[in-house]
């Protein structure tokens, strides 16, 4: 069935000039395309942000080093941290959301369709606005720049007296613009997981996807708001007079610091708590088990969501708070480990007395389970104020929050790019390729990102484009560097994977992990209206019901 | 196909624990290396402290992993047990396993342990914050006020009359002599942090916020640090060098730097072009109408060991080139190009040379 509808689809689109494939793809307001359009954007840009890191690895390779001049490295760390951040890891989360979460409740589209398409293109257009800086960047000034500020951007870094030219502007409205895209990604998200679900689908029965993805939308509402209206106070800085945040004026350079971070904390939870989601779908189909703890897995989501809006000034251990501030933030921080500690006890239960089947989304979740748990711990020594004081600004924080972003999520993702492109193209990524690209990258991000730590606690600060030789720190960036070399490679195989099986790939068929969510009762690739008739499920399992009517899991719920 | 299956986890299987044991063999060369630095000055490693709160900080920093450590080994052995136990065999290949969906009781010791391991973590955390940040001040103590610039560090003794720059000296503070020093940090432009790993943790220089840190070195020596929070082009040669000195040297110092200026009649060629030329606007010389404030106090240029914030050694020829062409040695700094005659600039490299 699956191939049929592959054969009409290709049939027609060789049928049709290419401009209106073309129109077709950007007035679409199916959430499938927009999904995929999201993935397809960040990838564009994870190649960007990858060779941006390359840049920088190569410029610290070894001391006084003059690859790229201290300007270049300066606009390169902060074009990497701002791209990987607002440009790969929110919108690719938001592709897979897009994608998976009507299929997975059985709805037919997201609650507000139109909404979605003006959310990723607005999202698209922050991203152009970010890279046009290159060009634009410098104004009246002369040649063109990116920003130089440092992801973020601290005050009064971005002061006019201090950051001429419009750089630091395009940084600013790129992020003003993408983050109104994703406030309206997640006002959409909340609304089809509350209001959109399929006739018997309770919230106790809903995948763990979809919770996960309700709960991060609900912090995007939070978190994006107050980087919105800091980017709109520095614009007033730098245009209209006022002065929040010069001060050379009075205003306070630790303002900006509350801001940025009561985004930025929550930020990172907004990119895990998906990825987290991957790991609740992929562990239990290749272990052979239903999920251990589904009401403790959503309890425990919850808390993270609640809890991680009121750690943000871990990130200012430094700035000189008050004895009293730090140990707050020491406590609050710390508390998050346990609803995430909680989480992987979870998933190590769901594999307790399973049968592990290591198909490749399997060895990128398990590896995940791995990493997660030491830039956990990792974690849990920055969230000690005392110290954080020797950790912070240094290598080790760089160290520790790649292992969050690269061991976690990327890791993650990956293994939802295995498990979820047969649906998505109705072709198998090949196992081999896939293999390859899991072991290259696993050792390249092994090398860099464990030996990253120990600059860090050689005293080595970060953000400094060349470091002076004898301090200890030769050895170990070389490593990095070669580490970083490895995982580019491995990048490349994937995406040869990711553009080879969708020529050659086998047929995937509607099921090929013998799964048992809604998204998998459909073809593949599945139809536009997704359902032809609404399915109706009585458990969190709707598919093992079907495949066991001896055994139904809605016989225990 | 089931059999093939197994033997694919068992060969990745395989593959993940050599990876693993290799790593483990990485980061126990790591620890090694940590442990014994070939030359402990040179290499500002947090787990060879040199003062009292430093050692707070690494006594915390032992006790924090150790119990990280616990709890990775622990976890770590789990998901390798889990994954090696409960793998695709031949034997139960296509049989579904026992459905399982959860357990309360496990639920509950898996919340309330680590919320136990968080307590002792926060109290443990706690008495070192208070410790060193709720630190009186003895009157015996001595009060340096730090400034941080773009990209260089001024430091100034209020009650001793004495401004230098990029190099600072203090007293070592022994438990027979006390004397701890205080630092009060300011910055002119924009963030700054000082961080010197052997003498302690790092503190913010913001303008418009005063921070205060102390330290009490118990041995003498030369400390490394450098800025660790990014304050713009050069923040990467904003070095901090910290002298601990004996009392008596220390006391040697402070005399030496509350003179005014040498004035060596032979030099009075390139005094009349410091004097004459753009230098004064920025840089002090006690002694001379040279009072400028956005650059380094020069009063003892020569009574330190380097330039340009610890970027380059302090000798004739890079002071030269210093002077020539800023960029050479920090590009981006915020000295410019000074475009003398090779006469004037020689005249006032020899004058530079007198103000030891």
């Amino acid at each position: 069935m699956s191939s049929d509808a592959m054969a009409i689809r290709t049939a027609e689109a060789a049928g049709r000039p290419w401009v209106e494939i073309l129109h077709e793809w950007v007035t679409t307001v199916d959430h499938k395309r927009l999904g995929v359009l999201y993935i397809v954007y960040a990838l564009v840009f994870l190649v960007i942000g990858g060779i941006e890191a390359v840049i920088i690895r190569i410029q610290l390779i070894r001391p006084l080093n003059d690859f790229v001049s201290p300007q270049v490295f300066n606009r390169m760390f902060t074009m990497h941290g701002t791209t990987m951040i607002f440009f790969v890891a929110m919108p690719v989360l938001f592709g897979f959301a897009n994608y998976l979460v009507p299929l997975m409740v059985g709805a037919r589209d997201m609650a507000f369709p139109r909404l979605n398409a003006f959310s990723f293109w607005l999202s698209a257009f922050g991203g152009f606005l970010l890279y046009f800086s290159f060009v634009g960047g410098s104004g009246l000034y002369g040649a063109g720049n990116a920003p130089d500020v440092g992801w973020w951007a601290y005050a009064p870094l971005t002061s006019r007296a201090f950051s001429p030219g419009h750089s630091t502007d395009y940084w600013t409205i790129a992020l003003l613009v993408s983050g109104f895209g994703s406030i309206g990604t997640a006002i959409n998200l909340i609304t089809t997981i509350l209001c959109m679900r399929c006739p018997g689908m309770t919230l106790g029965r809903m995948p763990l996807l979809a919770w996960l993805n309700l709960v991060m939308s609900g912090m995007v509402l939070i978190a994006l708001t107050p980087l919105s209206a800091a980017q709109i106070m520095l614009l007033a800085d730098r245009y209209l007079g006022s002065h929040f945040f010069d001060t050379q004026a009075g205003g306070s350079a630790t303002l900006w610091m509350h801001f940025f971070w009561i985004f930025g904390h929550p930020e990172v939870y907004i990119l895990i708590l998906p990825c987290f989601a991957f790991m609740s779908e992929i562990i239990p189909v290749f272990s052979r088990k239903p999920i251990f703890g589904y009401p403790v897995m959503v309890g425990a989501s919850v808390c993270i969501g609640f809890v991680s809006m009121s750690v943000w000034a871990h990130h200012m251990f430094s700035i000189g708070m008050t004895s009293y501030a730090n140990a707050f933030f020491t406590i609050t921080t710390l508390s998050v480990g346990v609803p995430t500690g909680i989480k992987i006890f979870n998933w190590l239960g769901t594999m307790w007395g399973g049968r592990i089947q290591f198909k490749t989304p399997m060895l990128f979740s398990i590896a995940f389970l791995f990493q997660f748990l030491i830039a956990g711990l990792t974690g849990i020594m920055l969230g000690s104020a005392a110290f954080n004081w020797q950790l912070t600004g240094s290598y080790f924080v760089v160290a520790h929050f790649h292992y969050v972003i690269v061991g976690g999520i990327l890791f993650a993702l990956f293994g939802a790019f295995y498990y979820w492109y047969p649906k998505i193209t109705g072709k198998m990524l090949s196992e081999t390729l896939g293999k390859i690209h899991f072991w290259l990258f696993f050792i390249g991000f092994h090398m860099t990102f464990d030996l990253m730590h120990i600059p860090g606690l050689l005293g080595m600060p970060r953000r400094i484009y060349t470091y002076e030789p004898g301090r200890g720190w030769d050895t170990w960036n070389l490593l990095v560097t070669i580490g970083a070399l490895i995982q580019s490679i491995a990048t490349l195989v994937f995406v040869a994977n990711l553009i080879i099986s969708y020529f050659k790939g086998r047929d995937a068929g509607n099921d090929p992990w013998d799964a048992w969510t809604l998204e998998w009762s459909v073809s593949s690739p599945p139809p536009e209206y997704n359902f032809a008739t609404i399915p109706t499920v009585a458990s969190r399992r709707p598919l093992w019901d079907i495949k066991h009517p001896e055994d139904p899991d809605s016989r225990y719920e | 196909m089931a059999k093939n299956g197994q033997i694919e986890g068992g060969a990745v299987l395989g593959r993940v624990l050599s990876v693993l044991v290799i790593l483990a063999g990485i980061l126990f060369a790591a620890q090694l290396c940590l442990a014994s630095p070939a030359d402990h000055s040179q290499v500002p490693s947090i787990f060879d402290p040199h003062s009292g709160n430093a050692d707070l900080l690494y006594r915390l920093s032992g006790f924090v992993l150790s119990i990280t450590g616990l709890i990775f080994v622990v976890v770590f052995t789990l998901l390798v047990y889990v994954v090696i136990r409960f793998r695709e065999r031949p034997t139960n290949a296509g049989r579904e396993p026992a459905q399982v969906y959860g357990s309360n009781q496990i639920e509950l010791a898996w919340t309330v342990i680590p919320i136990l391991i968080v307590v002792v973590l926060f109290l443990a955390t706690a008495r070192v914050i208070h410790a060193i940040q709720d630190a009186p001040e003895p009157a015996e103590a001595l009060e340096v006020t730090a400034i941080g610039h773009q990209f260089w560090w001024e430091y100034r003794f209020p009650a001793l009359g004495v401004v230098t720059a990029n190099e600072l000296h203090i007293p070592v503070s022994d438990r027979a002599h006390p004397r701890p020093t205080f630092l009060k940090l300011l910055s002119a432009d924009t963030d700054h942090s000082f961080w010197v790993p052997q003498l302690g943790g790092k503190t913010d220089l913001i303008p418009n916020h005063i921070n205060r840190i102390w330290f009490s070195p118990q041995e003498t020596g030369l400390f490394l640090g450098q800025c660790a929070q990014y304050c713009g082009t050069q923040h990467a040669k904003m070095l901090l060098r910290v002298s601990v000195e004996s009392e008596e040297d220390f006391d040697a110092w402070i005399q030496a730097q509350k003179e005014p200026a040498i004035q060596d009649e032979k030099e009075s060629a390139g005094r009349r072009v410091f004097e004459t030329t753009a230098c004064l606007n920025c840089h002090a010389v006690g002694g001379t109408n040279g009072t400028g404030r956005f650059g380094p106090d020069l009063t003892h240029l020569m009574s330190r060991q380097t330039i340009a914030a610890g970027a380059a050694e302090n000798t004739p020829a890079n002071l030269r080139l210093w002077i020539q062409n800023p960029d050479a040695i920090k590009f981006g700094s915020l000295m410019p190009a000074m475009k003398l005659s090779d006469a004037d600039l020689d005249a006032l490299v020899r004058y530079l040379e007198t103000l030891k």
